[in-house]
C-alpha cells in the first residue's frame, strides 16, 4: 500500500507541474527549454565527472608533463588519447575541465545555499519582529550592499591566505570560497523575504493564525515564506550565475581554486600565460564552458522573473 | 536636509571605523614590522626592546589607538617591499585606476542611455531583441574573460591594440599622468575601459529598460500623451528623469563594484594601477599596502555611496530630506 | 451638426492565446457644449472610450473598426502628428487618480507650460501668464507660488484643480473626465463637480463625464450613456433615463441607489457580477442577472432601437413596446 502511493505521489506532481502555467510557457519557450537541456547536460558531466573522464586529473600519476600542451584533436599535432588537448602541466583538459566545472558548479550552489539560509532567517526575523531589530538589520543590509561582493571576497581571502599561507589554504580554498561568496550577499534575499513578510503581516490570515494560538515559527515557516517562494526563486537562479562568476574571478586572481584542482576559474588562470605562445584552448576551452553554464542559468532566471514576475525588492 | 546630511556623515564614519578596527586586527596577526625593520639576524634581548619601544607590547587598544592615529594624520604604516610610506605608494598607483574607472564609465554612460531607452521604447523590434540578446550574454560573461578574449582578438591576432600597460602617458600635476592626452595612451587604455566596462554596461542597460518599461506604463506618462507633446519630450523628460532616480542609487553601488573589478582588468592588462599592485602586495605579503589598500578602498566606497545618497535626495523632489533625516 | 460623432466603434485587445472585444459597436453623439455623462459598473468600456477617442489605447487594445467624427473629421485614420495636435489642444482629458497623474519630478509650472508650448508658438513668459489666468479660474490661491512647486507638495483636491486648470489651458472644444472625483475625499468631491460643471458651462466646452455615479450624472449631464459589456445598452436624456430607465439593468442601478431605499432596509443590489468580455454569455449579455429573462434572452443578443427620446437594446422592452422578437439578428 505504502509502496504504491510512493509511486503514485511523484508522477502525480510531475504531470501537475507539467500541466501547470509554467509547465505551459516553459514549452512554448524554445530558449528556455534549449537552457534547461543545455544545464543538464552540464550538470550531468559535473555530477559523473569521475564516471565519464578518462582521467583523473587529481591524480599525479597519471600526469605526465611530456604531454603538455597538445592541442585539441581536430588540430594538426594533437595527441588522439586527449580530446580537448592537454594544459601547461600534460593533464587531460576534457577530464580537467568536468571536475573543473564540478567545483565550479558546487561552489556557486552551495554558497547560494548558504545566502538563501542566512538572508531568509534575517529577512523573516526582521519583517516578522520589526522595530528596532528591524532598521538595525536593513541598514547593515545597506552598508554590506553598498560594498561590492567581489571586494570583500579578494580582501578577505587576500587577508587569509597571507595569514595561513598558501599551503593550507590551498586545502581549505573551496571552503573558504562557499564561506565569503555566502555570507556576502545576503541582503539580497533578506530584502526580498522582508518585503513578503510585511506585506502578508497585514493580511487576515496571519492575524487569524496567531489568534489561534499558532507561535510565530510556525506563522511564519507555514504561512510567510510559501509566499516568499517565487522571488525567492528568481533571486536563486541569478544569485547562482553571479556566484560562479565570483568564483572564477577569485580563482583567476589565484585568490580561490589552486591550480592542482583547478576549478573553471584557475584553468583559464592558468592557460592565460600560454595564449601569447598560441595554446589558446588551455584557457577557450574552459571559458566557453564557463561562459555557457552561466549564460544558460541567466537564461532560465529571465524567463523565470517573465513567468512569476515576482514583486522584487527595489532600492 | 541638515539632519540628513548630518546622520549620512555620521554613518560614513561609523563605517570607516569599522574599516580602520578591521584593517588594524589585520596589521595585527600579519604584520611583523620587526622583520621589516631589522630582519631575522637579531637577538631576542634586542628585539624585546625594540619591541617595547615601537609599543608592540602595549595593550590592544592602545595600539588601535595609535593605528587610528596615525590614520587619520594620513600614516597608514610603511610597505615592506617598496620601503614608502604605503599610502603614497598607493596615491602613485591611483590616477592609473581612476583612468580607467573613467573610461568605463563614459563608455557606460554613453551607450547604456540611448540603449535602455531604445529598447524600452521599441520593446518588439528586431534591433530591441538583439541588444537584449547581447546583454545577456555580456553580463554572463567574467570581466577577465572578457579581457583575455580582447587581448587574443585585437592584441595578439589582429594586432590592432597593444596588449598590456599604459604605453605613453602625458604628466598632469603631482602622480597624475594621463592617458586621455596622447594618441599612444588613448590606444592602451581602451582595451581595458571596454574590458571593464563590459560587464556593468549590459546591467546598466537592462535596469534602464526595466525602469523605463515600468514607468512608461505609468498614468503621468498617459496624461503627458493626453496633453499632446511630442514622444521625444515624454521619454527624454518625463520618463527618463523618473528613470534614473533607481538608476543613481544602483550606480553608485556600481561605483565601488568596478573598483574590484579593476583588480581583474588591471590583472590581465598588467596596468600599473592600485589594484594590480595589491595583487603583488598579496603575494610578497607586504601587510601594511594590503591595510592600506583596504583602507583607501573603503574610504572610497564610503565616500561615493554618501555622495550618491545625497544626489538621489537632491535630485528627487519627492524625498523629503528633513523627514529623512528624523 | 455635433461636435463628435462616434459610430460603430469597436475596441479590441489581443491576448496571448485569444483576441477580446471590450467595446463592441458603440455609437453616439456630442452636440458642441454638450455635457455626456457615460455610466456603468467597472469593466464596462467606460474608461476605454475615454481613451479610444484620444487614440491613446494601450497596448494590447486597439480600434478594430468604427468612425470618430471629431470636427468633421475622421480622428481614427489620423495619423500620430495630427492626433497630437488634437490631444490636449481641441480635447482634452482629465484622469481619474491626481496623485499619480502630475509627475512627480517636474513642477507645476513646467507640467503646464509645456503643455502650451506644444501647441502655441509662446515664450515660456507669455505661457506662464497664462497658467496663471487658468490657475486662478480654478480657484488656486497664489497661483504664481505653485508653478514652483511640484505635485508631491500639494493636496489631492489641488492637484485635481490643476489637472482640470490644464486641461482647460488651450481652451479646447471637448474634456473627457475619467471618474474624476473618486480618487478624492469625499468632502471635495462635490467640490470639483461644481467646478468642473461651472467651467464647462461658461467656457462652452463639451463635456464626457466617465462615472459609476448616477447621482453624479443627474446632476452634471444633459444625456446618459449606459454601458454593459462592452455595448451602450441604454442612452437618451439624462432625465428621463434617472427618471423613468426602461432597461432592467438601468432599473436595478437606480433601485441600487442609498435614496431609493427605505432606511433601515438593505440597499437593493444587482445580483451576480458583470461578466468579463473575455467569456460573454450568448444572447444579451445581461441575461443571467435578469428577472425578465426569457428564452430569446438567452440566444440572440439585442440590437440597440430608438423609442421616442430613448435609445435600448433589451427584447423586453422591444416587446412592450409592440415589436415583435427579431429572431436573425444575431
Amino acid at each position: 500500500m505504502s509502496s504504491l502511493s510512493t509511486n503514485e505521489i511523484p508522477a502525480s506532481r510531475w504531470s501537475r507541474i507539467w500541466n501547470s502555467k509554467m509547465g505551459h510557457s516553459f514549452r512554448g519557450n524554445p530558449v528556455a527549454v534549449v537552457s534547461l537541456a543545455i544545464f543538464l547536460v552540464i550538470a550531468f558531466g559535473a555530477i559523473f565527472a569521475p564516471l565519464i573522464a578518462p582521467f583523473d586529473p587529481y591524480d599525479p600519476g597519471q600526469i605526465d608533463i611530456m604531454n603538455s600542451e597538445y592541442p585539441p584533436i581536430w588540430i594538426e599535432g594533437a595527441d588522439p588519447q586527449f580530446l580537448f588537448g592537454t594544459d601547461d602541466q600534460g593533464r587531460d583538459l576534457w577530464s580537467t575541465i568536468l571536475y573543473g566545472t564540478r567545483l565550479s558548479l558546487m561552489i556557486g550552489l552551495c554558497a547560494v545555499a548558504l545566502q538563501a539560509v542566512l538572508g531568509i532567517s534575517i529577512g523573516l526575523l526582521a519583517g516578522y519582529i520589526g522595530g528596532r531589530l528591524d532598521s538595525l538589520l536593513m541598514r547593515l543590509a545597506d552598508i554590506q550592499l553598498s560594498f561590492s561582493t567581489l571586494m570583500v571576497a579578494i580582501i578577505f581571502l587576500a587577508v587569509t591566505q597571507a595569514m595561513f599561507g598558501s599551503e593550507t589554504f590551498n586545502q581549505y580554498a573551496i571552503y573558504f570560497l562557499i564561506a565569503v561568496i555566502g555570507v556576502a550577499e545576503w541582503p539580497q534575499y533578506a530584502r526580498t523575504v522582508r518585503a513578503t513578510v510585511l506585506a502578508e503581516k497585514k493580511k487576515e490570515y496571519v492575524d487569524s493564525a496567531r489568534v489561534l494560538g499558532f507561535g510565530p515559527m510556525r506563522i511564519m515557516v507555514r504561512h510567510i515564506l510559501p509566499n516568499s517562494l517565487s522571488p525567492i526563486f528568481v533571486i536563486s537562479t541569478v544569485q547562482v550565475a553571479n556566484a560562479i562568476i565570483s568564483e572564477a574571478s577569485l580563482s583567476f586572481l589565484g585568490l580561490g581554486m589552486p591550480p592542482s584542482q583547478p576549478s573553471l576559474g584557475s584553468l583559464i588562470s592558468s592557460g592565460f600565460d600560454y595564449i601569447f605562445s598560441g595554446s589558446w584552448w588551455i584557457t577557450a576551452i574552459p571559458g566557453v564552458v564557463l561562459v555557457v553554464l552561466v549564460l544558460v542559468i541567466n537564461l532560465l532566471g529571465d524567463w523565470m522573473r517573465d513567468v512569476l514576475n515576482p514583486k522584487l525588492y527595489k532600492g | 536636509m541638515l539632519a540628513y546630511l548630518v546622520k549620512r556623515v555620521f554613518q560614513a564614519i561609523a563605517v570607516m571605523f569599522a574599516i580602520s578596527l578591521i584593517g588594524f586586527a589585520i596589521q595585527d596577526n600579519l604584520g611583523d614590522p620587526l622583520r621589516a625593520l631589522v630582519g631575522v639576524s637579531v637577538s631576542e634581548e634586542v628585539r624585546d626592546q625594540l619591541r617595547d619601544e615601537l609599543g608592540l607590547n602595549d595593550g590592544f587598544v592602545t595600539q588601535y589607538l595609535r593605528f587610528l592615529g596615525n590614520a587619520l594624520h594620513g600614516d597608514l604604516g610603511t610597505s615592506y617591499f617598496f620601503k614608502e610610506p604605503a599610502l603614497d605608494v598607493i596615491l602613485k598607483k591611483m590616477p592609473a585606476t581612476l583612468e580607467l574607472v573613467l573610461g568605463a564609465t563614459l563608455i557606460i554612460v554613453g551607450l547604456s542611455v540611448p540603449l535602455g531607452v531604445y529598447t524600452a521604447i521599441k520593446p518588439k523590434s528586431i534591433l530591441s531583441g538583439i541588444i537584449m540578446g547581447l546583454s545577456i550574454v555580456g553580463i554572463s560573461i567574467p570581466v577577465f574573460l572578457t579581457a583575455i578574449l580582447m587581448i587574443f582578438v585585437f592584441a595578439v591576432n589582429l594586432g590592432w591594440f597593444p596588449s598590456y600597460g599604459r604605453g605613453e602617458v602625458v604628466h598632469v600635476f603631482g602622480s597624475w599622468d594621463t592617458n586621455f592626452a596622447s594618441f599612444d595612451g588613448l590606444m592602451h587604455v581602451l582595451l581595458p575601459s571596454v574590458a571593464l566596462a563590459s560587464i556593468m554596461l549590459p546591467l546598466f542597460v537592462r535596469l534602464i529598460r526595466a525602469e523605463m518599461m515600468e514607468v512608461l506604463q505609468s498614468e503621468y506618462v498617459k496624461f503627458a500623451k493626453a496633453k499632446g507633446l511630442r514622444p521625444m519630450r515624454i521619454y527624454f523628460v518625463h520618463a527618463l528623469k523618473n528613470t534614473l532616480l533607481p538608476v543613481i542609487t544602483v550606480g553608485g553601488v556600481q561605483i565601488g563594484t568596478m573598483v574590484a573589478y579593476t583588480i581583474l582588468t588591471e590583472t590581465v592588462f598588467q596596468w600599473p594601477g592600485m589594484g594590480f599592485m595589491f595583487l603583488e602586495a598579496v603575494n610578497r605579503v607586504d601587510t601594511p599596502l594590503i591595510v592600506a589598500y583596504l583602507i583607501v578602498v573603503g574610504f572610497i566606497f564610503v565616500v561615493t555611496n554618501t555622495i550618491v545618497d545625497l544626489i538621489y535626495g537632491l535630485v528627487n523632489p519627492t524625498v523629503n530630506l528633513a523627514r529623512m533625516g528624523a | 451638426m455635433s461636435l463628435l460623432s462616434v459610430r460603430d466603434l469597436t475596441v479590441k485587445f489581443a491576448m496571448r492565446d485569444q483576441t477580446v472585444t471590450a467595446l463592441n459597436q458603440i455609437s453616439f453623439d456630442v452636440r458642441r457644449g454638450e455635457r455626456l455623462g457615460i455610466v456603468g459598473e467597472s469593466g464596462a468600456g467606460k474608461s476605454i472610450t475615454g481613451f479610444a477617442l484620444m487614440n491613446l489605447l494601450s497596448q494590447p487594445g486597439y480600434i478594430d473598426s468604427g468612425h470618430v467624427m471629431f470636427g468633421g473629421e475622421d480622428i481614427v485614420r489620423f495619423s500620430d502628428a495630427q492626433m497630437r495636435r488634437i490631444r490636449g489642444n481641441r480635447m482634452a482629458m482629465i484622469f481619474q487618480d491626481p496623485m499619480v497623474t502630475l509627475n512627480p519630478v517636474l513642477t507645476i509650472g513646467q507640467q503646464m507650460v509645456e503643455t502650451l508650448r506644444a501647441h502655441r508658438k509662446l515664450s515660456r513668459a507669455e505661457a506662464e501668464q497664462i497658467s496663471i489666468l487658468k490657475l486662478r479660474e480654478v480657484y488656486i490661491p497664489s497661483p504664481e507660488e505653485r508653478l514652483e512647486q511640484y505635485p508631491h507638495e500639494l493636496s489631492g483636491g489641488m492637484r485635481q484643480r490643476i489637472v482640470i486648470a490644464i486641461a482647460l489651458l488651450l481652451d479646447p472644444e471637448l474634456i473627457i473626465a475619467d471618474e474624476p472625483t473618486t480618487a478624492l475625499d469625499v468632502t471635495i468631491q462635490a467640490d470639483i463637480m461644481d467646478l468642473l460643471l461651472e467651467l464647462c458651462q461658461s467656457n462652452k466646452v463639451g463635456l464626457i463625464l466617465i462615472t459609476h455615479d448616477l447621482g453624479v450624472v443627474s446632476q452634471m449631464t444633459e444625456r446618459t450613456l449606459v454601458m454593459y459589456a462592452g455595448r451602450i445598452i441604454e442612452a437618451g436624456p439624462t432625465r428621463q433615463i434617472i427618471n423613468d430607465p426602461q432597461h432592467p439593468y438601468t432599473q436595478g442601478l437606480i433601485n441600487a441607489l442609498p435614496q431609493q431605499t427605505l432606511p433601515g432596509h438593505r440597499l437593493k443590489q444587482i445580483p451576480g457580477n458583470m461578466p468579463s468580455p473575455a467569456a460573454l454569455p450568448a444572447g444579451c449579455p445581461f441575461h443571467p442577472r435578469c428577472d425578465f429573462a426569457v428564452d430569446i434572452c438567452r440566444r440572440v443578443r439585442p440590437e440597440i432601437m430608438r423609442f421616442a427620446e430613448v435609445e435600448i437594446a433589451c427584447h423586453e422592452v422591444s416587446r412592450l413596446h409592440g415589436i415583435p422578437y427579431k429572431e436573425e439578428s444575431a
